[in-house]
């Protein structure tokens, strides 16, 4: 089958504005998108620009618009999404070239939730026990992969970039309801600033956006909640 | 002039071997990390079944047991002074990983959860052992994600999408690296005493692969160009099962959870293979009944893949057959729903990728290039020694998949690669730290970044005549279809000689994209030109090998031949010509046997 396929141009080294490119391409309906947006590199247009690594859903580089939401291009087949596919670099981070945006904010939001096991009492010899009822708490959101899909499916980053965002929350509970963990106090704190978890207004954009069916909502409805209540349960 | 910089470490590779060795050498020595991708990026993060140390959480097990294994895996050829140090320092370092906040699944006691993985046994029974520690079908993505949030908790300097495309060494030792920086396309010297390299494997020298995009080689590569031998590069380990022409893996965690192959008729064929341990013999011995069941006819529809069955149907039918118990004594049996729990990500992948669910259908699956054995050559220290008496590179070190150290040989098993990262990862960062303590500096050479300017130059440069895809396809399907599961003389002729061809082809090609800023058509045809070294380098040493051993194995030389073959390869690229010697196998109370599982 025949795919058109219109693709977000913009190299800041030579254009004034960003443009689209229209790409007619041979496809197999189980062809993922970035099958052929490489297709186009090789055979087309070798300057189109995209990060790509792992290419079955798990390394988090290929997080794209695609006919209007985020998705990773690795993740969604032609089947999926017809022979008419529109793709765009996700929204509310500097576009750097075509598709590949500044992912610099995005970390940095992300390491400033303390995103790493807090727990200063000397270990145990062997490993510190937990038991599957307090490991499974905390199971979503061990599913992370920074590929900020979320953040950048999110109005309320949208409207202000320096909300903290979806994926920095989602991180962030994954250590808080931790048991083994000890730095729950400090990440509540800095979630119940202004530029915290308030900002979250429950759109459920992030939700349809992950790619790895993480409950983002419930998860930050559940770092609210700790916020308010005081408790983890 | 290139912008330099100067660290006394540099660590090249942010997977689970750079980040731990990054975590490790940052504690005293000023070190950078630098990576062609983000951290997280990295290909550890595809790992799924398991990293193994023998805990004994669930049953009688001991580092013992699990050293004899992977001699025994190895076929004999790893080295067994290096899997001697890994698999005793195995347990620690899990723990080490667990204290680090790494979210294991746990037994009902609270203890880590083990799971069954091929060629992991109980050595008095020869029964499949729980070995494998995992966190469901993601312990890859559990262990980088732990790695770099230590590394953001420590500080650790990183230079993410910085390509490092040059090894320089001055007097003989190490000197620094060479860095292209994709946003800019500027390049960087990075001054260093000592160098990590921690870049992993070359997979997409092979058609149907398991490995990502950038899994291009460019360790390997960078030090051949650099005079320095690949080890061992003829051992590349087939994964059993890979989804059917995407080459996506599928946990050998399947069959850990019982888990069963079948062919065209229904049947379970590994039990003729492999009578003891059935489904999870090694993973060469595996491929091999794979392509032997498809090669007779057995190829569900006659085509070229097979079933992977996980339904509790079929699991709990031969668990019973197999006469398998729980760690209480119970039968063993499974739900649609424990499955689910264990292996949530495959799931996934066969729902997205081939509208099949696991719970309810077999998986099609086909052999998928997914391990390099071989490498750059180390010993037990991580340090790269560059001949065949072993002599050390000053300030050079290497870990994880790029390297040899080695303690794979001739195949891997399941749940080691995860196991030599974060041991020799943690090693190479001790080691070169200490060495950076006692040493100084190399002096720079004025023109470090000339023969990166030169390679990048070629590129832009060409003639045009010639397309880079149409030589990365080309290189794919001959080394698929020759250098692959079973070999033969004729066969990896031919695919020599065609890779010496399109290496010739791939001096024609010009790079459209004139750009400076995230030029990846620029960078993804470098990877190219290492990709062709590498698999002319694989398919030379492979021909020479005359015996069939691990993951070579050979329908002219069926048998193992430990009185002429009991030997590394090592391999330079000499003047567009591979030069071969040999090196003989560390040896500790291990005697070579036949190999049956």
């Amino acid at each position: 089958m025949q795919v058109t396929i219109d693709v977000f141009r913009f190299d800041p080294e030579k254009d004034q504005k960003p443009h689209f490119d229209q790409f007619v391409v041979e496809a197999e309906p189980v062809d993922r998108v970035l099958d052929l947006l490489e297709k186009i590199k090789d055979y087309h247009d070798g300057s189109l620009t995209f990060r790509r690594s792992c290419a079955h859903g798990v390394c988090g580089s290929d997080a794209m618009r695609i006919n209007g939401v985020n998705r990773l291009a690795c993740k969604v087949l032609v089947q999926d999404v017809g022979t008419r596919i529109k793709v765009e670099p996700i929204l509310g981070l500097k576009v750097k070239r075509d598709l590949i945006v500044d992912m610099e904010p995005f970390f940095d939001h992300y390491k400033s939730v303390l995103p790493y096991f807090i727990n200063d009492e000397a270990p145990p010899e062997k490993e510190r026990l937990q038991s599957p009822e307090a490991r499974e708490r905390f199971d979503d959101t061990t599913k992370c992969i920074l590929c900020a899909a979320c953040t950048t499916s999110c109005p309320s980053f949208w409207s202000d970039s320096a909300y903290v965002g979806p994926a920095a929350i989602v991180n962030a509970h994954r250590f808080i309801f931790d048991d083994r963990d000890q730095g729950a106090a400090q990440r509540l704190e800095i979630l119940n600033q202004q530029m915290g978890v308030w900002r979250c207004r429950t759109a459920f954009n992030c939700t349809e956006a992950c790619p790895r069916d993480i409950h983002i909502t419930q998860a930050i409805a559940e770092v609210k909640k700790a916020i308010t209540s005081g408790k983890l349960d | 002039m290139a912008n330099v910089h100067q660290y006394e470490v540099v660590v090249v590779g942010a997977g689970g071997a750079g980040l731990m060795a990054g975590l490790y050498a940052s504690k005293t020595a000023k070190t950078a990390v630098i990576s062609k991708l983000y951290p997280t990026r990295s290909h550890t993060g595809a790992a799924q079944g398991g990293i193994g140390a023998a805990l004994g959480n669930l049953e009688d097990d001991s580092p013992e047991w699990h050293t004899y294994d992977t001699v025994k895996g190895s076929d004999y050829l790893g080295d067994q002074d290096a899997i001697e140090f890994m698999c005793a320092a195995a347990p620690d370092v899990v723990y080490e990983l667990e204290h680090m906040g790494l979210p294991f699944n746990r037994t009902p006691d609270g203890k880590i959860a083990q799971r069954r993985f091929g060629g992991h046994t109980n050595n008095e029974t020869g029964k499949p052992v729980t070995r494998a520690c995992y966190a469901a079908d993601r312990t890859g993505h559990m262990i980088l994600q732990t790695l770099y949030q230590q590394c953001i908790k420590n500080n650790v300097t990183f230079y993410d999408e910085f390509h490092v495309l040059d090894f320089i060494t001055v007097n003989g030792a190490a000197a620094g690296v060479v860095a292209l920086e994709l946003a800019t396309g500027e390049l960087h010297i990075f001054h260093a005493k000592a160098v990590i390299f921690a870049t992993g494997g070359h997979g997409r020298v092979w058609e149907i692969t398991s490995n990502a995009y950038a899994y291009t080689g460019d360790g390997v590569a960078i030090t051949l160009r650099r005079g320095i031998p690949a080890e061992d590069m003829e051992f590349f380990q087939f994964h059993p099962t890979g989804i059917y022409r995407m080459g996506i893996l599928i946990t050998e965690g399947v069959r850990g959870e019982g888990g069963v192959l079948l062919n065209d008729k229904g049947e379970r064929f590994m039990d003729r293979y492999a009578p003891t341990v059935k489904d999870l013999a090694s993973r060469d011995v595996v491929s091999r009944a794979m392509y032997l069941e498809m090669k007779a006819g057995r190829g569900i529809g006659g085509k070229r893949y097979l079933h992977l069955d996980i339904t509790p149907e079929t699991v709990n039918k031969y668990a019973a057959l197999d006469g398998r118990v729980r760690p209480d004594g119970s039968p063993y049996t499974v739900t649609g729903e424990e499955i689910l729990k264990k292996l949530p990500d495959i799931i996934d992948f066969c729902k997205t990728y081939l509208g099949v669910d696991p719970v309810s259908q077999p998986m099609p699956v086909q052999p998928t290039a997914h391990y390099a054995m071989g490498g750059i050559p180390t010993n037990v220290r991580t340090e790269i020694v560059i001949d065949e008496n072993n002599t050390v590179m000053p300030g050079a070190y290497a870990a994880g998949e790029v390297a040899c150290v080695s303690v794979h040989g001739a195949n891997r098993l399941g749940t080691n690669s995860l196991l030599d990262i974060v041991v020799f990862g943690k090693e190479a960062g001790i080691n070169a730290a200490e060495f950076a303590r006692g040493a100084s500096f190399q002096p720079l050479p004025d023109d470090a970044a000339d023969f990166t300017r030169q390679q990048l130059d070629a590129l832009r440069n060409g003639s045009g005549k010639e397309r880079a895809a149409d030589i990365a396809r080309e290189m794919k399907e001959v080394m698929f279809d020759h250098v692959g599961v079973f070999r033969i003389e004729e066969g990896m002729q031919q695919a020599l000689e065609k890779v010496r061809e399109l290496k010739q082809r791939f001096k024609e090609v010009r790079v459209e994209d004139q750009g400076s800023r995230f030029n990846t058509e620029l960078l993804n045809t470098w990877e190219l030109s290492n990709l062709l070294d590498l698999a002319e380098v694989t398919a030379a040493s492979a021909l020479a090998r005359k015996e069939s051993r691990g993951a070579h194995a050979r329908d002219d030389f069926q048998e193992r031949d430990d009185k002429n073959w009991m030997k590394h390869t090592l391999a330079w690229l000499k003047d567009g010509d591979v030069e071969l010697r040999y090196k003989p196998v560390t040896l500790t109370k291990y005697e070579p046997k036949k190999r049956v599982y």
